[in-house]
């Protein structure tokens, strides 16, 4: 058969199992592709909250302690011996430890944290004086590990935290109800500390709050301005084209060297207190600007330029015209923009390494020239750390970081859709 | 009230005479092809814009070759043509709608009752005020049907209170025949309404800050024949109030609501006349294969 009397359909018919195999082969690539991607997320995400969900839940002891009118003078409550007070309550329960050496690894149980809980306690309520009371308090992190499973029992007994007579007595304390994993409050109503049965992330979050407002507060306005007057203003010429130029390359801008310029500028010129959520803010706004432009740029080109042309077209003024119309329809493209750009300032480490915010901060920052550290910081700071219980502490935080992230990103989405404009 | 004339392409020396009258009579003689100054009626006694010498350039390019034209008092004035051929151009010179392309400059004298709208002083604001514009796709604000039309109203500082505001809204839409369709629903979104609904929308916000002109850029290209027709009926009741420049590509169009019509051709005005005339006995050759559609 020659090729003039085959008609069209029997040579579209030849070709078409190659072609539909084609596409069966494009098709399951690119499903292979999604697979892949979602297994990698699903293992970050397993992993993660697998190491770290332990973190929620703490040992705590309830000790019952005498609160001796001996020990504690009223017009002294600051300095006195809260930690003898719960090492007689130690010894009350195992009457039969005497000897120092065995006393001083019983004392160990319990957590260096616990005095100053029980200072708390009897500075806000004095009248716990002379009285005998049911308290809780911490445990030291290795009786958490082991509680939890992470120091195993069955190894000899140099080769692991705890001694054996330890394990005893957590055992004895265990089936005693006296010691118990509850709910751990104090990861998220605690600073950092070197202990990790008393560190918690307020302190981080709070930097990170305070950073974030500030990166907010100057990228917004600076950057939907810049994006507007790019976009509706600027002449085009050379300066104009540099300039965006400039800008697209700026996003492209390793975050570390944003660090750099914050040490060297606000902190070294203009004098700025080091570790402050302020100056962190400021660096993070250079870093988070470059993309709100980007971003309010594009969504600036969006808007038809049929409204344009309709508001200009009954003599609304050009600031009229972008006022009224132009933005409104470009905000949620705007904002969706920053968000990202918040989100992405939320994980940043590098920058704010340069500016000091990796310091050991165990207070709470209480506003934006305290010291302080973000969320990302501190789960390098945790990972960096020796002792096991860190471990499950990262990742915890980890998740913490992880639930703001998905927030605001959901929170961008939830905006796209609700204020997207369809003509 | 016309003046039969040939204008010099690019300056407004008018010789009269050159071309005698051809109103009445039935001539088989067409200006040639070649020819490109404008024959027939451009100018008029009571003009309410006169145009001289106007030319548009995109860059280095340029797109209307020195046209001079005047608009009359309370008429309605087609512009029609080959796609190309300058008339949307030119008709947004009229507003200085043109301001927003960068790469466009105008040269020659626009003048709005004497005024040139092109000086040195002129705000564009008041005069778009004055001179209102109807684009070719419908383009209502993402807004309510009242806050359309009373949005060039209410920026303009035309009224002071609520009260005189609704007022505004209710003539404007009465004027543009929709005020029955949705008086009870004004508070809906104007995109929500049909397209013949929508443009008559953009009619009534142009309306509203009550212009002198209005200027028409092909109105009707995105609507079906009913709306079409609705259009039309409405640009025949504002021709009693307002001037009104129309592009357009149909030419039925052109001959069922306009009084004068211009044809434009690659960049220069050809031919303006009386529609009746330039329909039945065309001056110029390119008018008459425009309207016989020999090409177009």
């Amino acid at each position: 058969m020659t090729r003039q009397n085959k008609s069209t359909m029997e040579m579209v018919q030849r070709g078409l199992a190659r072609r539909h195999r084609r596409e069966k082969i494009f098709r399951f690539l690119g499903m292979a592709a999604v697979t892949t991607s979602i297994l990698f997320l699903l293992l970050l995400f397993g992993s993660i909250i697998a190491n770290g969900w332990s973190a929620f839940r703490q040992a705590e002891l309830s000790l019952e302690v005498s609160f001796d009118q001996e020990l504690l003078d009223v017009d002294n409550l600051r300095d006195a011996n809260y930690a003898l007070l719960i090492k007689r309550s130690l010894r009350e329960f195992f009457p039969q430890v005497e000897k120092r050496r065995d006393l001083r690894h019983l004392y160990k149980l319990v957590s260096s944290g616990a005095a100053f809980e029980l200072q708390a306690m009897v500075m806000a309520d004095p009248s716990l004086i002379g009285t005998r009371r049911l308290v809780t308090l911490p445990a030291d992190d290795e009786v958490d590990m082991l509680l939890k499973g992470y120091i195993p029992r069955d190894v000899p007994e140099s080769e692991r935290r705890v001694s054996d007579q330890q394990i005893r007595w957590i055992d004895e304390l265990v089936a005693a109800s006296r010691l118990k994993l509850g709910w751990n409050t104090t990861f998220f109503t605690a600073g950092d500390s070197r202990e990790p049965e008393l560190s918690g992330i307020r302190g981080a979050v709070a930097g990170s709050l305070f950073t974030l407002l500030v990166t907010l507060l100057l990228s917004f306005p600076i950057g939907v301005a810049a994006a507007v007057y790019l976009e509706e203003f600027a002449p085009s010429n050379r300066w104009t084209d540099c300039i965006e130029v400039n800008i697209n390359n700026l996003a492209a801008v390793p975050s570390i060297v944003f660090g750099l310029l914050g040490l060297a500028v606000f902190l070294n010129v203009l004098g700025m207190p080091r570790s402050a959520p302020l100056v962190g803010g400021l660096v993070l706004t250079l870093m988070t600007l470059p993309t709100i432009i980007i971003a309010s740029r594009a969504s600036l080109k969006s808007v038809p330029p049929s409204i344009r042309e309709a508001a200009l077209g009954i003599g609304a003024s050009r600031m009229e015209t972008i006022s009224h119309h132009v933005l409104p329809l470009a905000m949620p493209g705007m904002l969706t923009g920053t968000i990202i750009g918040m989100a992405q300032a939320l994980g940043e480490t590098a920058p704010l390494l340069m500016i000091g915010m990796v310091a050991f901060i165990v207070d709470v920052p209480g506003g934006l020239t305290d010291p302080a550290t973000v969320l990302p910081v501190q789960i390098y700071l945790w990972a960096d750390s020796p002792e096991r219980a860190f471990v499950e502490r990262t990742s915890a935080a980890i998740m913490v970081l992880l639930t703001f992230l998905i927030m605001m990103n959901g929170t961008a989405v939830f905006l796209r859709k609700k204020f997207e404009q369809r003509w | 009230m016309g003046i039969d004339m040939v204008l010099e392409s690019g300056n407004s020396l008018i010789r009269p005479g050159a071309v005698e009258s051809a109103q009445e009579e039935i001539r088989s003689e067409r200006v040639s092809r070649e020819q490109r100054q404008t024959v027939g009626t451009p100018f008029v006694e009571d003009a309410r814009m006169t145009c001289r010498g106007v030319e548009v350039f995109y860059g280095n390019k340029q797109a209307i070759n020195g046209v001079s034209i005047d608009v009359a008092k309370n008429e309605v004035l087609a512009m029609i043509g080959p796609s190309g051929c300058g008339k949307s151009s030119f008709l947004r010179c009229l507003n200085r709608m043109n301001d927003t392309v960068d790469i466009c400059r105008v040269r020659g004298e626009i003048l709005l009752d004497g005024q040139d709208i092109y000086g040195r002083q002129v705000d564009v604001v008041p005069l778009r005020a004055q001179v209102g514009m109807v684009f070719q796709k419908p383009n209502p604000f993402p807004k309510s049907i009242y806050d359309n039309v009373a949005y060039g109203a209410k920026i303009h500082g035309l009224v002071s209170s609520k009260s005189e505001l609704d007022e505004v809204v209710e003539d404007a839409l009465k004027k543009a025949g929709l005020w029955d369709e949705v008086s009870d629903r004004l508070e809906q979104p104007g995109t929500g309404l049909s397209g013949g609904q929508q443009q008559r929308l953009c009619i009534a916000r142009a309306v509203a800050v009550r212009p002198e002109v209005i200027l028409m850029d092909e109105p009707c290209s995105a609507l079906d024949p009913i709306a079409t027709a609705t259009v039309e009926d409405l640009i025949t009741e504002l021709k009693q109030q307002y001037t009104i420049v129309i592009v357009t590509h149909n030419m039925q169009q052109a001959a069922r609501i306009s009084q004068r019509t211009a044809y434009f051709h690659l960049g220069d005005l050809v031919e303006v006349g009386a529609t009746d005339r330039i329909f039945t006995n065309p001056l110029h050759q390119l008018t008459e294969d425009y309207i016989t559609g020999r090409f177009g």
